[in-house]
């Protein structure tokens, strides 16, 4: 029985001794998912984060300031979501900032990191309205949001069409995964259709959608210029599997972000050639960063991807778009309230408002392309808007355009209207942006 | 030892008939009261209550719920997640709608709008039975759903087409932090599982019963099926419908239809199955087993893997987690079919012999 005994106070001692030489590091919780039916993008992003934290920690840190990260298994689920956040939240002197890549655990966390003050981001997904930084101050949709996807959405096919005046008329199709995300954007798709004048369909896709025959007979019924393709999952090669069953061209189908990677198309084969989808980072392993993730962290053993084929895949540069942003934004508020100190939440959150990814900074990052610049503040949580598009073309995507913006004045419009009502049903007070830095 | 009822003589019919009739239960009882009531607020980290002891109950009430339908009335449901969300998305627009209604009055609206709901969806019981009605109440899962996606009145026409629940305030008494809602929560799930233990020991339990061993037979003693059945939905429904308030109001605070998905009903189902169909108890047993068990062992990984250094990959470490959940559940449901219910009854039974067993 002493054995017992002194192993379980030898573990004990090294508990806390870990913890204790955790005081001086900046700790992130990774609300992860590596099994279930997502682990495929919950891999990808959240081994896309760590790696890059691995680079910035093999390059000594953040002015000397090392990240240090705990994951915990959410398979993806909204209660699991919640206990992880709430286990990890007080761990290694308190979490910095939190990233669930879940909607449904976002939401659980919506009050949660505004009581316990913990900045979250919800990266290319969430509500669109938490772009107002004035009523949502401790949330970030960074980079884009879904509204203003749908808004560069329209302007691509504009461009198609020889700009967006010439949209009058046509008919364009909106399929969508049928719940609270494939919705999100209704909005937009309905200000923009009116002013226009292209017919707008709203196709619903019931989740999982396995079988689409009766929808895409419907499509074929109606005779679209594009279709819309706002799925989630398994449904998404099935799309365009019975597109192509049916005769539907895959190049009038433009896909949302999240019917965008590789795990999207493959199933659907030679289907998906010509199938174009939005983006909010690049892809591949050209760019000076990943090349540096390449041959430092996986050169030296440390790369969290088990499958090496994977870096530079979709959800790994998403992953790895997320984590220059985070580390980006610890490091403004070094530059702020102190370098080589540990920053407190706040701190971090001072440091989310202040990004300014600008050409020249993605530039020295070796980031320049891998996705949009941005430039955040305290009434605007987004900070870019900006979309690319890019092609299947049966073995990687190739980029069609550069990184747009759609109707951003619009959407802005929106976003405020949309928050203003959150802040009266809540009865919040927003922050006054005016009067802060 | 303890644990004997010799000389414990009931005199009058109300003690014949108590619901803990033996001394040492209703010790046992008034203990775990005290504990819920007053230690654990006083002592309980925020951890604690905000990731486990709050969605326990919470979904302890929902499996207590669908146990009356389906472990005393012997009528089989898929749909105890959607009836969730009546309640849940019924609170939330009786509170907006209704300026200065009660909260508890709220979370009952809600509770008596799912009962509703739930007796149109158990129509089909009166003529079908077994798989079929639980493919009938499948239904219930994916309508209910479309419906609070499709028509934007239940969400107030938010364009994400979520809820987010208003504070919860009784009496100008606000409770925000995790040890007021646990409190919040514990009082209206303890009531509950009163009204739900006397319940089944009155006319109506004995007449689910009766209706779930044979129903004919039952019909021929008098009782009348089409009353007992849509009861047991209603009465079901409604403890889903407060369930789903609940687990909206004082834990998840945003949410989407989606969260009560069909994932969300058959965890409900383990549950009871686990825990003990037909028991009151077991709900709860099944709630905490469903719930922790999963926690415990990641924690237990993490804990492993961060103080012998083992390295396990993440993902190993998730897989591990699931396949000894997996195992585990196989396991008990081999040793006790009936469920951990069953094992306390039986520890019971063997712990008033000890120690001379004969």
């Amino acid at each position: 029985m002493m054995w017992f005994l002194r192993a379980l106070v030898g573990m004990l001692l090294v508990g806390t001794a870990s913890i204790a030489a955790a005081q001086n590091e900046q700790y992130i919780p990774l609300l992860s998912y590596r099994i279930g039916p997502y682990a495929a993008g919950g891999s990808g992003y959240f081994g896309g984060a760590i790696d890059y934290f691995t680079l910035v920690n093999l390059n000594g840190g953040i002015n000397g300031v090392k990240i240090t990260w705990e994951e915990c298994e959410t398979e993806y689920n909204a209660s699991r979501g919640v206990e992880c956040y709430e286990r990890l939240k007080t761990r290694h002197g308190g979490a910095s900032t939190v990233e669930p890549l879940s909607t449904g655990i976002a939401y659980g966390l919506f009050e949660r990191v505004a009581q316990d003050k913990i900045p979250m981001t919800t990266n290319g997904y969430g509500l669109a309205i938490s772009a107002e930084g004035s009523v949502f101050p401790w949330v970030f949709p960074l980079g884009t949001t879904y509204w203003d996807q749908a808004a560069a959405m329209i302007a691509y096919l504009g461009q198609k069409v020889g700009g967006e005046a010439n949209l009058q008329g046509k008919k364009i199709v909106f399929m969508y995964h049928d719940s609270a995300y494939g919705k999100e954007p209704i909005p937009v798709f309905d200000a923009l259709a009116a002013r226009d004048g292209f017919e707008l369909t709203k196709i619903p896709l019931t989740p999982p959608a396995t079988t689409q025959e009766s929808q895409w007979l419907q499509v074929r019924q109606l005779k679209p210029d594009y279709v819309i393709l706002w799925g989630f999952g398994v449904m998404n090669p099935v799309a365009i599997k019975t597109a192509a069953k049916l005769g539907f061209p895959r190049d009038r189908i433009l896909g949302v972000w999240w019917a965008g990677s590789e795990e999207d198309v493959i199933p659907a084969g030679d289907a998906a050639k010509g199938y174009v989808t939005a983006a909010f980072s690049a892809t591949g392993t050209n760019f000076p960063v990943m090349q540096e993730i390449v041959k430092k962290v996986y050169g030296s053993g440390k790369g969290n991807l088990e499958d090496k084929s994977r870096v530079g895949s979709i959800y790994h540069t998403r992953g790895v778009t997320y984590a220059i942003m985070i580390v980006e934004a610890i490091r403004q508020a070094q530059n702020h309230f102190g370098k080589g100190k540990v920053m407190t939440p706040e701190q971090v959150r001072w440091g989310l408002e202040h990004i300014d990814l600008s050409d020249a900074r993605l530039k020295e990052l070796g980031a320049s392309g891998l996705f949009p610049p941005v430039k955040t503040s305290c009434a605007d949580h987004e900070g870019s808007g900006m979309v690319k598009f890019q092609e299947w073309d049966g073995k990687t995507f190739k980029t069609l355009t550069p990184f747009m913006a759609g109707d951003r004045a619009l959407v802005h419009k929106m976003v405020e209207q949309g928050a203003a009502k959150y802040a009266a049903e809540k009865k919040l007070t927003p922050r006054d942006c005016g009067k802060e830095g | 030892m303890l644990y004997r009822e010799a000389g414990q003589f009931k005199s009058t019919y109300a003690a014949d008939s108590a619901i803990l009739p033996i001394r040492q239960d209703r010790i046992g009882l008034a203990l775990i009261l005290l504990v819920a009531f007053v230690v654990i607020p006083l002592t309980a980290t925020p951890y604690l209550f905000s990731a486990i002891l709050i969605p326990c109950l919470i979904l302890a009430l929902a499996a207590l719920g669908l146990n009356l339908l389906t472990g005393y009335a012997g009528q089989l449901s898929l749909g105890t997640a959607a009836f969730m969300a009546v309640g849940a998305f019924m609170s939330y627009n009786f509170i907006l709608r209704i300026p200065g209604i009660p909260l508890l009055l709220a979370f009952a609206g809600g509770g008596v709008m799912a009962a509703a709901v739930g007796i149109v969806f158990g129509l089909p019981s009166l003529r079908i039975r077994g798989f079929y009605l639980a493919v009938a109440t499948l239904a219930a899962q994916f309508f209910i759903l479309w419906c609070l996606t499709k028509v934007g009145w239940f969400t107030n026409y938010n364009p994400s087409g979520v809820i987010t629940a208003q504070p919860m305030v009784i009496l100008g008494y606000a409770f925000d932090t995790p040890p007021e809602k646990y409190l919040l929560v514990l009082s209206i799930v303890t009531l509950m599982a009163l009204a739900a233990k006397n319940m089944v020991r009155g006319n109506i339990g004995r007449q689910w019963m009766a209706i779930r061993d044979m129903d004919v037979a039952a019909e021929v003693i008098g009782i009348r099926p089409m009353r007992a059945k849509l009861l047991a939905f209603a009465v079901s429904s409604f403890y889903c419908g407060v369930a789903g308030a609940l687990f909206a109001y004082a834990y998840l605070g945003t949410v989407e239809p989606e969260a009560y998905n069909l994932d969300l009903s058959f965890r409900i189902l383990f549950m009871i199955i686990i825990g003990g169909v037909g028991t009151v108890l077991g709900a709860f047993l099944g709630s905490a087993f469903i719930v922790v068990l999963p926690i415990a062992l990641s924690t237990g990984v993490a804990f492993l893997d961060s103080t012998l250094h083992l390295n396990v990959p993440s993902s190993v470490g998730s897989n591990l987690e699931l396949m000894v959940f997996g195992g585990l559940i196989i396991f008990f449901l081999i040793v006790e079919p009936h469920g951990l219910a069953r094992i306390w009854q039986i520890t019971k039974e063997k712990l008033r012999l000890w120690p001379f067993p004969y």
